[in-house]
């Protein structure tokens, strides 16, 4: 971050307005805070993908023999605890919506700086206590910290990683309340509901499930602590408890946690085709509502993770049917976006390049996620690899698509520099080609039977494995370029100007790097979102 | 050097026929989508590539097309989700007159107990043709029963029985996963179900060899703890008659009526007070910690074998149950 302050000499900006370890840590500049976000979930992604990349090295033989069978739990269950809390929730809403909610709607700062510094606070110290969990021996619950496994039989520290989550959640729901609030109160003159940009809806939709989910889950976790430290019999048999309970409460709280991960990356890809199809989205109302109509419906599916957990048969087909209705905002939008793109002037640019892989991607999770709805597929399939498979095909395929999608969209906004187009093409197809090298293969062998969190396997499921270590490789790469050219960039890049894409949006109004209060004065909307008919038709910066 | 490459599990019971009719339907019609989608981005960013077009042309949106691509997956969906639930509910409904057999999941393998006495580790005989029926418990954490090419997978709970039922069609040997993770060696709790044909079976089940059937050895718990001096077969008894109880509705003293399944007589051996059978005394004492989960299967089994010795007079009239339907001890 100091690099960056080193940019543009002469006008004042957001990086250059102060200098100083204080000026970063005591800010309440929303932009400034995005950043810090972006340094803290950039960090323990990494670290999410060193567990990843042991896990994938265990399984490319049968046996286990590169790590012991603990230490193979611990790392599946730190990868997904750290990868679900500390990155892909804070993500984009915490990266890129805390940087740009304020300014697509034409505000100075969201409606409680202060609490925004809170809410990064409460991050850093509950990504402090995970730090901990992990170097002082880890944690093997899994992500999912199922009873009375996790209460009463694993001697790992339980206690620390829920504490961990627990803070964590929280500054969770500080963001979304924050983007709730702002929202609602401070909008620019003339920027109605109707002529909000698409991240919006989706990070006001991501907000309310922040809002009323996770306290349930800071609920869940409470008890698995005083059930594990005092013997609170709430989940366990033994102690008059119920574990079913435990999976109702985690899973009211996690399956809309999916939609808090991958509603954002949909806001995301919503502005960038747009903007590379010089078009207005097409169905411009569906696809908000469908934003909103996810979040609501997304909270009544849960149980569709217990289907064979021993709930009734009737239950099961309820969440069944909800499961395949919550489906359906999801196919509009992808409707949508491809019918964006028709009678376009596309550009290739490297948003678009992950855009386009996002739709495609995305597609595939979900349609395996119809799979998964249906009560006599799922018996076979849940807890085996195509699970894993379908939700890394949503959360890293969709999500990571999108982040990195919108990392590229809005780099030159945050720094004032471009990132390099050629290996930005070539880093995106390399995460393309990797990544559906290591996770397709996993479809196969979890509906031929492979259970997930096996630290060794049966023999004939070796092929797959091997070419699902191989693509992981290929995916590590492809991760590693963006850092490497987007710290280049930094220092190196050509100088973006205030709209290298021709977009439209109020962000792209302002100068790049932004001033510190975003906006000389505050602007007055009178046009609808994503006019690009009035706009260039070209794009200066893409060949 | 790898001996196989499988991109589908065998298939070994009614249950997996079933499933892969549905899991074809659904990979035909996900797969046609999802092509088509692949195919639109990839047409649309070549023909309407920048240099290929003068100007975008302005289009708002739909109303008919919107509709359409809402309506008719949801349409489709309906179709998955009837015929999957069709076969969920077929999956969870075990017939009349299936062979029992008892498993007790527990860190790190199945124990398997059949109805004539044979006891397994990690290893299930069954006979090919036959509807069978597991009921399934678990003595320390939550475990998954899994047998891919039965495509079948029920989760295994401490505290509670949960039941699956299969009906073999080849004779094989199957891999039987844990596929609930259950702590460090949940990849070690794997073993086999094996399908014999009939005659290897009567083999089978000769060359074994138990202490008596499952029953027999609930029965002899069931004098050792004392139970018959309370629950005796006659209606003199300070406890409920157990003869010919199980599966029938019973009457309770707050005025409810459950059925008296395993879960229910797992129950009333532990908790006693907590569904006292109408009519009669919460005087009996609670059997936790003095039973095991083997134990408690073995006396379930020797209740269920109380079947129709006697006149089914005093159970089968349920609706209005008299108030001595059946059989919850009491203490």
């Amino acid at each position: 971050m100091a690099s960056a302050s080193t940019i543009t000499a002469e006008r004042e900006h957001y990086l250059n307005a102060d200098y100083g370890f204080r000026s970063w840590l005591l800010t309440t500049d929303h932009k400034r805070i995005a950043l810090l976000y972006l340094i803290s979930i950039t960090f323990f992604f990494f670290i999410g993908g060193f567990f990843a990349l042991l896990i994938r090295l265990e399984l490319l033989t049968p046996q286990g023999d590169l790590v012991q069978a603990d230490t193979y739990n611990k790392l599946f269950s730190m990868h997904g605890q750290v990868m679900i809390f500390f990155f892909l929730i804070p993500a984009v809403p915490a990266v890129l919506g805390n940087f740009l909610v304020p300014m697509m709607i034409g505000a100075k700062d969201l409606a409680f700086p202060r609490i925004n510094l809170l809410s990064w606070y409460l991050f850093i110290v509950g990504g402090g206590v995970m730090l901990y969990t992990i170097l002082t021996g880890g944690v093997d619950t899994g992500w999912t910290f199922y009873v009375p496994l996790s209460t009463a039989y694993l001697g790992t520290h339980v206690v620390l990683a829920a504490v961990s989550i627990f803070i964590a959640g929280f500054s969770s729901i500080l963001t979304g309340l924050n983007f709730i609030v702002t929202i609602h109160r401070m909008r620019a003159p003339g920027m109605t509901w109707g002529r909000m940009p698409l991240f919006l809806w989706s990070n006001y939709a991501t907000a309310i499930i922040q809002v009323l989910g996770t306290p349930v889950l800071a609920i869940t976790l409470a008890l698995v602590g005083l059930e594990r430290m005092f013997h609170l019999g709430v989940f366990n048999p033994q102690l008059g408890g119920d574990p079913l309970l435990f999976q109702h409460l985690f899973w009211f709280y996690s399956h809309p946690a999916v939609y808090i991960m991958i509603l954002p990356g949909m806001g995301v890809v919503s502005e960038i085709i747009p903007c590379f199809s010089r078009k207005r989205v097409f169905g411009y109302e569906f696809v908000a509502l469908a934003s909103i109509g996810i979040a609501v419906l997304g909270f009544l599916v849960w149980a569709h993770h217990m289907f064979v957990a021993g709930i009734s048969v009737y239950s099961a087909m309820v969440f069944s049917f909800f499961s395949y209705l919550v489906a359906v905002p999801s196919a509009i939008k992808v409707f949508n976006w491809t019918a964006t793109m028709y009678k376009g002037k596309i550009y290739y640019s490297t948003p678009m390049l992950y855009a386009m892989g996002f739709i495609g991607l995305f597609t595939m999770g979900g349609m395996t996620g119809l799979f998964l709805a249906s009560l006599g597929v799922d018996v076979h399939v849940t807890d085996t690899y195509f699970v894993v498979a379908h939700f890394h095909y949503i959360m890293v395929g969709g999500m990571v698509m999108a982040y990195l999608a919108g990392m590229h969209f809005w780099w030159p906004k945050i720094t004032g520099r471009m990132y390099p187009e050629a290996w930005g093409k070539l880093a995106a197809l390399t995460i393309f080609i990797g990544f559906n090298l290591t996770f397709f293969p996993q479809f196969i062998l979890g509906w031929t039977g492979m259970p997930r969190r096996y630290h060794a396997y049966t023999p004939e499921f070796q092929v797959l494995n091997v070419l699902s270590t191989a693509g992981s490789t290929v995916l590590a790469v492809g991760y590693l370029l963006p850092m490497v050219y987007f710290l280049w960039s930094l220092r190196y890049g050509k100088e973006a100007g205030d709209n290298p894409w021709g977009a439209a949006g109020l962000e792209w109004k302002t100068a790049s790097p932004p001033p510190t209060y975003n906006f000389e004065e505050t602007p007055v909307v009178t046009w609808e979102a994503y006019n690009y008919d009035e706009l260039p038709e070209e794009v200066p910066v893409v060949g | 050097m790898f001996p196989n490459f499988p991109i589908w599990p065998a298939r070994a019971a009614t249950s997996a026929s079933n499933l892969d009719a549905l899991f074809i339907f659904l990979l035909l019609v996900t797969g046609m989508v999802t092509i088509m989608i692949f195919i639109l981005v990839t047409l649309f960013a070549l023909r309407y590539r920048h240099d290929q077009v003068e100007k975008a042309t302005p289009i708002m949106g739909s109303l008919a097309l919107e509709t359409t691509w809402s309506l008719v997956p949801f349409g489709i969906f309906l179709i998955f989700f009837v015929w999957g639930a069709v076969i969920y509910f077929g999956e969870r409904t075990a017939p009349a007159d299936s062979m029992d057999v008892y498993v007790v999941a527990k860190q790190w393998m199945w124990k398997l107990e059949h109805a004539d006495g044979q006891r397994e580790i990690n290893e299930l005989h069954v006979p090919v043709d036959r509807d069978v029926k597991l009921i399934m418990t678990s003595q320390d954490v939550i475990h998954s029963f899994f047998v891919p090419a039965f495509r079948l997978k029920q989760d295994v709970l401490p505290g509670r029985y949960t039941t699956l039922w299969f009906h073999a069609i080849r004779p094989g040997t199957y891999h039987l996963f844990c596929a609930e993770y259950c702590g460090t060696q949940h990849s070690g709790m794997i073993g086999s179900i094996i399908v014999l044909n009939p005659a290897d079976y009567e083999a089978w089940l000769s060359g074994g060899g138990g202490e008596g059937s499952l029953a027999s050895t609930g029965q002899k718990l069931f004098q050792q703890l004392g139970c018959g001096s309370c629950h005796r077969s006659d209606t003199q008894g300070r406890g409920p008659n157990l003869v010919g109880v199980f599966g029938k509705p019973v009457l309770l003293e707050d005025g409810r009526t459950v059925t008296a399944d395993e879960n229910y007589i797992r129950e009333s051996i532990l908790n006693p007070g907590a569904k006292i059978v109408a009519g009669f005394k919460n005087i009996m004492p609670s059997f936790q910690g003095v039973v095991n989960e083997e134990q408690l299967l073995s006396l379930i089994a020797y209740v269920k074998s109380l079947q129709g010795s006697q006149p089914g007079g005093v159970v089968s009239n349920r609706p209005p149950v008299p108030q001595v339907s059946a059989k919850p001890r009491v203490k």
